[in-house]
């Protein structure tokens, strides 16, 4: 019973997804693919429709919603928030609840320790939505901690597809809001010593031969947003050697307190030293290398070193998409109007032997 | 930080070293008649080869190589930017500095005369080369041909019946004429590929730096080397000799003593013979094998020292008794460099690849000469050589010209002709040369102005250094770069650390052993880092013992580098002062990544 409503992200197979989502397949995507992402699970649709049919609301959002007139943003707003609270009044079907329940705790012992964080994430099926990202108006809640809350915010990420921006999008389009289906995403919160970026070749020439990394203290949201100019590393991505460093005085940090993020000022040796030792870089890069390796073209990863995991273990990504720039310009040649035939080019390079060196 | 090296003219003499301009060859000494030339020259001292002061006769090596390097550059393949290199000698230390092609239009007329000749060679490479080693082995012969004999009170009567009309006197000069001959006909072909090799390099790390901006020159160096060559023979052969010792239960027999006792031990047991024989097999040629670069008279070599060797053969029994592999992981150093090159073929398209590919490949058909001319010329060419001239030597101890053997290597090339001269004539006449009493005096004058220079310490460079460091040899054969030039000129940056190449990768702290003298081998205790001017291809053996390697001199192909990258070891090369800096037992960090080397007490 509990694979109908839970799927591991190690499980997750390209079939699953109408079922899971696009952000849980992903995840499993860069699970299989031996990328070291945060543990967890996706509870899939069916939970969701298991939902609405026991609690016997099937009928009733669609009704409430049926030939709703999206301009008039009174009644929008009034019939999306009637919607939330049927589907988040109405309680989880036990065996829902019981699997849920069951795999955080599985989870729990997984990362050795009671009630840990995770992030309880939506992750709507839309892939026949020409717009996946605002099909489903996608909501996160972080550190939530014990099974009750993980089952309290699933409530709230199944309702999260019917904010008032979700509905109004897809009545925009004429989509049918029934066509839309809710997973969730249950992971792992991560504790970051520090956290960033890195794009699977040199974002300043193009080159591919390079990994670079931006880095800073804590959660990467300050790289990310750019508060920060974070530490920059450049590393060859073929013997990983680090050929260039970069570090910069890091003004503030997104820090853990209790279960909350808080934006704290660094001064002093902290803001100055390096945010990543050279072992860590050179994993990032190899994981950065890795998932390159596997989505066949330049990615752009988001990473993190976790402060629970022990190394080597603690390097983990949190995403990795497409890189967009480079990738879509012609690749730069050398050989283009340089001398073809060996002897002249050979005699180029003699006339000016300083260029590389 | 200074923006120049001082003025050869600058430079004081030692005490006790006055008149050491008169050791050398006249053309040799920097000197007021050539002062605004000399002055206008950038110079660097030649650690690589000539590490230490040399004996009179040795600067014939220095004669003989950069005069052949020279000529191939200038007059045989017209490479276009380049002449040959010039060389000084200064209180007993070589310095070299490459002459460029001045005019713009000079170097566009070199050009296609270098594309005619050049690519003659690079079209033919693999034909020549197979003419090459005939050439290098028939020189060999010829050397080993050369036979100085004392003079007898009357001739053979063999030659008054035979009518050969020559005397032994006659004899004796020509032989020296020959064995010079020679050497000098083994360094013609010693640069008859080299220069071309380093151009083919120097190409493909231009495009490689060029497709891959900021490429570590590691990948560049790994993408080459780990060919099998000659040059690393000697060492396979004592490793073959290991195993086969244990193999045959003959190891306890060599355990101890002198190498002649052991042999003489080994040769009563059981299997003894058998690897007795395998000894003597691999003696010649692989024992033709210098303990240093080979182009001083002092440096050891295996077939005459047999304890080096054997004190080598030690280790490896020991470490094959204690179930270590000795073998260095070639298959995975070849295995690497595949990957890496296919790596890096992977991220370029089309002509590109295809160039790459082409560069890549004309590297490593040159890596085989590059490396191995080095066993042909250095080793066993000048071991040969060397011990031919401790042949005349003796025969002028004989005739009571010098106290010991070596002296004749206190004489400078062309005065042997004279004292030979003497010594002939006075056979000839029936009377007293004089040789006996004037080297009696001049020989130990010689040897305390000698000593006298080995107290200085040679600069790394003298004179203004070019803004940039273009001229092709002096970037790949000496490692010498606008940056190693400024790192020599900043001394001691803030942190003390001293920089060089980043020659092998990984970081190691280490205990330093720091050798200045190949003698000085047998000293270095496992788990060392062991500090040199250079390395030689005979130490091979330690480098299974070491945790890394600094050197004074030497680029990303040198030695050093291509030998810990082999053994996996951290190493940094062409320091240009660490075994200034560094002293036996201090606790150092070589980060091979980096190309830093760091005094951690």
């Amino acid at each position: 019973m509990t694979e109908r409503f839970v799927l591991w992200f190690q499980h997750l197979s390209e079939d699953h997804q109408p079922r899971v989502g696009g952000k849980n397949a992903s995840l499993g995507q860069m699970v299989q693919a031996e990328l070291p992402v945060p543990p967890g699970f996706a509870v899939t649709t069916d939970a969701y429709l298991d939902h609405l049919v026991h609690g016997k609301i099937s009928d009733e959002v669609r009704n409430r919603l049926e030939g709703l007139d999206h301009t008039d943003l009174d009644r929008l707003h009034a019939a999306a928030a009637e919607v939330r609270e049927m589907i988040e009044s109405v309680e989880v079907p036990a065996l829902v609840a019981e699997a849920v329940a069951d795999n955080y705790h599985s989870l729990c012992s997984t990362c050795e320790a009671d009630d840990i964080p995770v992030a309880v994430r939506s992750s709507a099926t839309a892939e026949d939505l020409p717009d996946a990202s605002f099909a489903g108006q996608q909501d996160t809640f972080l550190w939530v901690r014990g099974a009750e809350g993980v089952v309290d915010h699933m409530k709230k990420c199944w309702a999260s597809l019917y904010t008032d921006r979700a509905v109004a999008y897809r009545a925009e389009r004429g989509f049918d809001h029934h066509l839309v289906h809710m997973s969730v995403v249950v992971q792992k919160m991560i504790r970051p010593k520090s956290a960033g970026v890195a794009f699977t070749l040199n974002p300043t020439n193009g080159d591919r031969s390079k990994i670079a990394i931006d880095s800073a203290w804590g959660f990467g949201e300050s790289v990310v947003s750019g508060e920060v100019t974070p530490d920059n590393f450049l590393i060859d991505k073929v013997i990983f050697e680090i050929v260039q460093r970069k570090v910069s005085p890091k003004e503030i940090e997104y820090r853990l307190e209790g279960d909350t993020v808080v934006k704290v000022d660094l001064e002093g040796e902290r803001s100055t030293s390096p945010s990543l030792t050279d072992d860590e870089i050179i994993a990032v890069a190899r994981l950065a290398k890795q998932a390159e390796r596997h989505y066949g073209c330049p990615q752009d990863v988001e990473w993190a070193i976790d402060s629970d995991l022990p190394e080597p273990d603690n390097v983990v990504l949190l995403q990795s998409r497409p890189e967009t720039v480079w990738s879509q310009k012609p690749r730069r040649t050398i050989s283009e109007g340089a001398p073809k035939d060996f002897m002249s080019s050979l005699v180029s390079s003699l006339l000016k032997p300083d260029k590389g060196f | 930080m200074a923006d120049r090296f001082p003025s050869p003219f600058e430079i004081e003499t030692p005490p006790g070293a006055e008149g050491w301009q008169d050791l050398y060859a006249y053309s040799l000494p920097f000197s007021e008649d050539r002062r605004e030339y000399e002055d206008s020259m950038f110079w660097f001292l030649d650690g690589i080869h000539w590490s230490q002061v040399f004996p009179p006769f040795d600067a014939t090596f220095l004669q003989y190589a950069i005069a052949s390097l020279s000529q191939y550059n200038t007059r045989h393949y017209i490479i276009p930017p380049a002449l040959g290199v010039d060389y000084r000698v200064l209180n007993g230390y070589a310095y070299l500095a490459p002459v460029p092609v001045a005019d713009p239009a000079d170097i566009e007329a070199r050009i296609p005369h270098f594309v005619e000749r050049a690519g003659y060679y690079y079209a033919n490479w693999d034909d020549l080369y197979e003419k090459w080693m005939v050439k290098a082995r028939d020189v060999i012969d010829r050397l080993e041909a050369v036979e100085f004999e004392p003079l007898p009170d009357m001739v053979d009567i063999e030659v008054v019946t035979s009518g050969k009309g020559r005397s032994n006197g006659f004899d004796l000069l020509e032989s020296y004429n020959t064995l010079m001959e020679l050497g000098l006909e083994l360094w013609q072909y010693h640069f008859e590929f080299l220069n071309l090799g380093y151009a083919a390099y120097l190409d493909y790390f231009g495009f490689c730096k060029e497709a891959f901006p900021g490429i570590p020159d590691l990948s560049i160096a790994k993408m080459v080397a780990g060919i099998d060559v000659d040059l690393f023979r000697p060492d396979q052969e004592i490793r073959r000799l290991a195993q086969l010792a244990v193999d045959l239960g003959v190891d306890d027999a060599l355990a101890e003593g002198t190498a002649a006792e052991a042999l003489s031990r080994v040769a009563e047991v059981a299997n003894g013979p058998e690897w007795l024989a395998e000894w003597e097999k691999a003696k010649d040629p692989w024992f033709n094998y210098s303990n240093g670069s080979g182009f001083y008279h002092t440096d050891s070599v295996w077939m005459e020292n047999l304890d080096i060797p054997m004190s080598f053969l030690r280790g490896y029994i020991g470490r094959v008794k204690s179930g270590d592999d000795i073998n260095p992981p070639i298959d995975k150093v070849i295995a690497e460099r595949d990957r890496i090159a296919d790596e890096y073929t992977s991220l370029l398209e089309g002509e590109d690849a295809e160039m790459f590919a082409q560069k890549l490949g004309l590297a490593r058909t040159v890596f085989h000469y590059v490396e191995n001319h080095n066993f042909y010329v250095e080793h066993w060419g000048h071991s040969v050589f060397w011990r031919k001239m401790r042949q005349l030597g003796d025969v002028f101890v004989k005739e009571g010209f010098f106290a010991e053997t070596d002296d004749v290597f206190m004489l400078q090339r062309d005065e042997i002709p004279s004292a030979l001269w003497d010594m002939y004539s006075a056979w000839a006449v029936g009377t007293e040369a004089r040789g006996p009493r004037y080297w009696a005096r001049e020989i130990p004058r010689r040897k305390a102005i000698l000593d006298a220079c080995r107290a200085w310490e040679p600069p790394p460079a003298l004179g203004e250094p070019p803004e940039v460091i273009t001229e092709p040899f002096t970037v790949m054969l000496w490692g010498i770069t606008s940056d190693s030039v400024k790192k020599w000129l900043g001394g001691d940056d803030e942190s003390g650390d001293i920089g060089g190449f980043a020659a092998s990768p990984g970081v190691v702290e280490g205990r330093a052993r720091v050798l200045t003298d190949g003698d000085q081998i047998g000293e270095i205790q496992d788990d060392e880092i062991l500090v040199a001017p250079l390395t030689a291809p005979s130490w091979a053996p330690v480098f299974a013992r070491i945790k890394g390697t600094v050197t004074d001199s030497g680029g990303m192909m040198s030695h050093a580098a291509i030998v810990c990258r082999e053994y996996g070891l951290p190493a940094v090369t062409g320091t240009g002062v660490a075994t200034k800096k560094i002293r036996t037992g201090m606790n150092i960090r070589v980060d091979g990544n980096e190309g830093t080397v760091t005094i951690l007490d």
